[in-house]
């Protein structure tokens, strides 16, 4: 070949904080949206729940107070913040360990705060889409957030309470446990709290179980968005409940992440 | 402080060494990886750190790289602090991880471009990518990248930054002989245009091929240092490698040694091959031929050659180096 020959004078230097950031939320974004379990756990998931839990309701005549999908909408909006700011966030920042990327990333330029940031941002990111896919199916089946636009304002703080509280816990099980088990136990929480914790359906219909519920960040986060979108209401109870989950799961997980 | 955004070899600090080491020890509960260690690199140069597996190569990278705090003893890499400053030294410094290091789902130039995006003058990303090869691995994730694939990625992420000193750990295992070559000639140009190398290898001809100056580690202690020519031939000796067709009798190595005399070392490499380093004189060969038949021993071959950095290898540390 007869090209010049490329010249590799050192010329080190960061490039400026911001376009840092900007370079790793894309990546992160891109990178979540291209694996297919988790478009299948951030949209696919919740939009089945909210559109099979008007359906059932129908026939089933299941008596809430409001509308069927008034109740539902608000918890199944909880239900895409927990998917993706703990089971998403836990199992990919579980391989990124595994992969040896946060060790690399810890050898670039790349501030730890730089990296964080670019996590929250891609968090956010997905969540407004997924807010979005989940309220025009919603408004297609007739929903009238009661709250008007204070509602949606507390709605979107408790959203992002519960997604700090969510990102902690998924921060401190990927930083702790093997990819592998990181896996398995962020599938099976959700699972577990979509069924049994009181984010979709409203405490209520768990009979005497439900005033223990109200405890997990779950049913803090639906109690919360359910408050806000039905009336606009402020739940202070279940505010407080996942401002101590949000404290606590960072304090741990900031405490016990091994990044290798 | 940011660092400033072009810190050129030209400018104040860049008279300190490129790693400076004193004293380093290293523990992990009862064992010691690191013990005392003291060295020096300086710029402009390749340097390789040769060792067996577990003698404290790649948590004295490790240590240089900022990832570990020393316990005791000072590392001082191009004059700074690793741990303390060490987001003013890792824009100026290149790592490359002995394994990963990427996304398990990203695309080999997807990752490079995103590292260089994080540098303030890249080199061209597509310059990397053809140089390196990597644009044989198209769209393939990276978990499913072969070993030298993702060594190659490794490199090319090392360097992107335009780094004043790059740390490479076994850069080229699992890598095919041609790419092995190719490397080995981008090695070359980084140190012609001024960056300085620091690699850790198990393939000796590759020290012997690239390096300025070898550090020799075992049990996390140097044990020799020098040029390959200072550590190979610098004795005017030679070696006389004999392999015999049953194991050696019990006391061999030393009774050898007493049959040939002084100026003679003799090293067990196995139960059926010794090393001999001494004169290279007919009379040696000879004498080893008269031994063998008064110990009723049968040779196999016996090999007449030059000291190799492999050979210095098996005599300071006593074992064989694992390829």
């Amino acid at each position: 070949m007869s090209t010049t020959r490329q010249d590799f004078t050192p010329a080190p230097g960061s490039a400026p904080l911001s376009r840092q950031v900007v370079a790793q939320a894309s990546m992160e974004t891109r990178l979540l949206l291209r694996n297919g379990e988790q478009l299948l756990l951030a949209v696919v998931i919740p939009v089945l729940a909210l559109v099979g839990g008007i359906l059932a309701a129908r026939r089933l005549g299941l008596d809430f107070d409001e509308t069927p999908v008034d109740v539902l909408t608000p918890g199944v909006l909880a239900l895409a913040v927990m998917s993706t700011s703990f089971t998403s966030l836990a199992i990919a920042t579980g391989f990124e360990r595994r992969y040896g990327l946060l060790k690399r990333l810890g050898a670039s330029p790349l501030p730890r705060s730089g990296l964080l940031l670019g996590k929250v941002i891609a968090l956010l990111g997905v969540q407004v889409l997924q807010a979005v896919v989940i309220g025009a199916v919603a408004l297609g089946f007739g929903w009238r957030p009661g709250g008007g636009f204070a509602g949606v304002l507390l709605a979107v703080a408790a959203a992002l309470l519960g997604t700090a509280a969510f990102a902690g816990l998924g921060l401190l099980v990927a930083g702790t446990l093997r990819a592998e088990a990181t896996l398995a136990v962020a599938n099976l929480v959700y699972l577990l709290l979509m069924m049994g914790g009181g984010i979709v359906l409203p405490r209520d219909t768990y009979g005497s179980a439900g005033a223990v519920i109200q405890f997990l960040p779950s049913a803090a986060l639906g109690d919360a968005m359910r408050d806000a979108f039905i009336d606009g209401s402020v739940n202070l109870v279940a505010f407080a409940v996942l401002a101590v989950w949000a404290v606590a799961a960072g304090a741990m997980a900031s405490r016990s992440f091994k990044w290798e | 402080m940011p660092p400033s955004p072009d810190v050129a070899p030209g400018s104040p600090g860049s008279d300190a060494a490129a790693v400076e080491i004193d004293g380093l020890v290293m523990r992990y509960g009862e064992k010691t990886a690191v013990d005392e260690l003291s060295l020096r690199v300086e710029r402009g140069t390749i340097t390789s750190v040769l060792g067996p597996n577990g003698a404290g190569k790649t948590t004295t990278l490790e240590v240089c790289e900022g990832f570990r705090r020393p316990q005791a003893g000072t590392v001082r890499v191009l004059g700074l602090d690793p741990t303390r400053e060490r987001r003013a030294l890792l824009p100026r410094i290149g790592v490359m991880l002995q394994s990963g290091g990427a996304w398990s789902g990203v695309r080999a130039e997807e990752m490079l471009r995103h590292i260089a995006r994080l540098h303030a003058h890249p080199l061209p990303v597509e310059m990397l990518v053809e140089r390196l090869g990597l644009d044989e691995c198209g769209r393939t994730p990276y978990r499913r990248l072969s070993g030298g694939q993702q060594q190659r990625l490794g490199l090319a992420m090392a360097i992107v930054g335009r780094p004043e000193l790059v740390f490479v750990d076994e850069p080229t295992a699992g890598m095919d002989p041609a790419v092995r070559r190719t490397t080995w000639e981008l090695l070359e140009e980084l140190k012609a245009d001024g960056v300085t190398i620091v690699l850790t290898t198990h393939h000796m001809d590759e020290a012997e091929r690239l390096s300025d100056l070898v550090h020799v580690i075992d049990h996390g202690r140097l044990v020799a240092s020098g040029t390959p020519f200072d550590l190979t031939r610098a004795r005017d000796q030679a070696t006389i490698r004999l392999v015999v067709t049953r194991p050696f009798p019990p006391g061999s190595p030393d009774k050898l040694r007493i049959a040939l005399g002084d100026h003679t070392e003799v090293t067990e490499i196995n139960e059926q091959s010794l090393l001999i380093t001494g004169p290279a004189d007919g009379s040696t060969l000879a004498r080893v031929s008269a031994w063998c038949e008064e110990h009723d021993v049968l040779p196999e071959s016996l090999v007449l050659g030059q000291r190799t950095l492999e050979d210095v290898f098996l005599q300071l540390t006593g074992r064989e180096f694992e390829a």
